[in-house]
């Protein structure tokens, strides 16, 4: 949450953010594993996911001891609700069709690449360790999004008409990645620059028109969700909560 | 055996022809001359990498069996594992299992180079073409010779 703590010192609701978007990113992503369009891209989004729950499992479990309450990343992870969670609503969103996927992977991917990039300079050695590693992974992810929006914008008429909606529809819920937050170990109002840098010309060159900047939804950071993350978490929490400590 | 020798010689879990030596996983191992209690420092290949849970199992069965039960297994973040910690006897046995090695990883921080061009592993000509840039696992992606029809994987730069 925004305003608390003091700056540049790490605090739990800051890991949580940071944790929260790459679990529930993962969880998105893995919905499409044997639904992808082609096998190869079944193969490649389980991959992405893959990378998006090793971070959050590093993430949550440094969350988990900074706390000092005995959470560890299962417990942060299952037996947390929808109101603890601090995730923004952009990676909570449906999958929608193939290119409403691809559009949440390249403003996810064009948010957490430069984001990683700072982390790693920070002060806290355990958290920039980890931005470290997740940020090497997340430049292939934004590539991996890059190539798939130039061939969808810039391929068929259909293709095109489809990736233009997408990245209209996923585009408001970008602002709230870049609300300030001046005790944060980087302030997320100082990337927005860095992923316009990176996301305009992916879309000019894909042939598609940058969607005006209006309607601003937000509160994912204060545990204020979308529906839609309630169900989400009712199939990711539904095995541990009915077998506590389930494991294999 | 020395608990260094016996842990350079694990197997890497996915990866079956090379040790963690070999990939760059093995970071240190340390022997407390007091107490000869272990201390084997591991880096992941990639955050999410299933194998790491093996790998630990793996080391501690290996000190084990060469005299050393008592020892722990640390995992470490930083510096981040980078293929160019994958030494050259790693990369001729990958070429030798038919999986084309990695070149040069690209500079931290900017967006991916892309490789154009990789070696058939089998043939040896530059006239590939990548199939996927995802593979059967985290660390490969999956290529074919226009040559000699083979596919193979890449372990692309990280």
């Amino acid at each position: 949450m925004n305003g608390t703590g003091t700056p540049g010192v790490t605090t739990v609701e800051h890991l949580l953010a940071l944790g929260d978007d790459a679990l529930v990113a993962a969880q998105r992503l893995g919905e499409w594993v044997a639904a992808a369009p082609e096998l190869e891209e079944d193969v490649a989004l389980a991959n992405i996911a893959l990378d998006q729950l090793g971070a959050a499992r590093l993430l949550l479990t440094y969350a988990g001891e900074l706390e000092g309450a005995g959470r560890d990343e299962d417990a942060l992870a299952y037996l947390r609700d929808d109101r603890e969670f601090r995730n923004c609503l952009l990676v909570e969103l449906p999958n929608g069709d193939f290119a409403v996927t691809i559009a949440k992977l390249l403003f996810l991917s064009a948010y957490q690449l430069p984001l990683y990039t700072r982390l790693r300079g920070c002060p806290d050695e355990r958290l920039a360790a980890i931005a470290g590693k997740a940020g090497k992974e997340v430049a292939y992810h934004l590539d991996h999004a890059r190539l798939w929006t130039l061939r969808l914008g810039d391929g068929t008429a259909e293709s095109h008409r489809r990736m233009q909606a997408a990245v209209d529809e996923v585009w408001p819920y970008t602002h709230e990645l870049f609300a300030a937050d001046p005790t944060a170990p980087v302030d997320p109002a100082g990337l927005r620059a860095d992923f316009l840098a990176v996301v305009e010309p992916v879309l000019a060159t894909a042939t598609l028109d940058r969607p005006a900047d209006g309607w601003a939804p937000d509160g994912g950071r204060a545990g204020r969700h979308t529906e839609h993350l309630s169900y989400l978490l009712a199939e990711m929490q539904v095995l541990h909560r009915a077998h506590p400590g389930a494991n294999w | 055996m020395s608990a260094r020798a016996a842990v350079a010689a694990v197997v890497d879990p996915e990866l079956r022809v090379l040790t963690i030596e070999d990939l760059g996983v093995l970071r240190d191992v340390t022997v407390e001359p007091e107490t000869g209690r272990v201390t084997v420092t591991i880096t992941p290949t990639y955050t999410g990498c299933p194998a790491m849970d093996v790998i630990r199992a793996d080391i501690r069965a290996a000190l084990a069996a060469a005299g050393h039960p008592d020892a722990e297994v640390r995992t470490i973040y930083a510096p981040a594992w980078s293929t160019d910690w994958i030494s050259e006897a790693g990369r001729a046995k990958l070429a030798a299992a038919g999986i084309a090695p990695p070149g040069p990883a690209a500079g931290s921080g900017g967006p991916v180079a892309l490789t154009l061009s990789v070696r058939c592993p089998r043939c040896g000509t530059a006239d590939t073409e990548q199939l996927s840039r995802f593979g059967s696992t985290a660390c490969k992606a999956l290529w074919r010779c226009r040559a000699c029809r083979e596919p193979f994987d890449h372990l692309r730069a990280l």
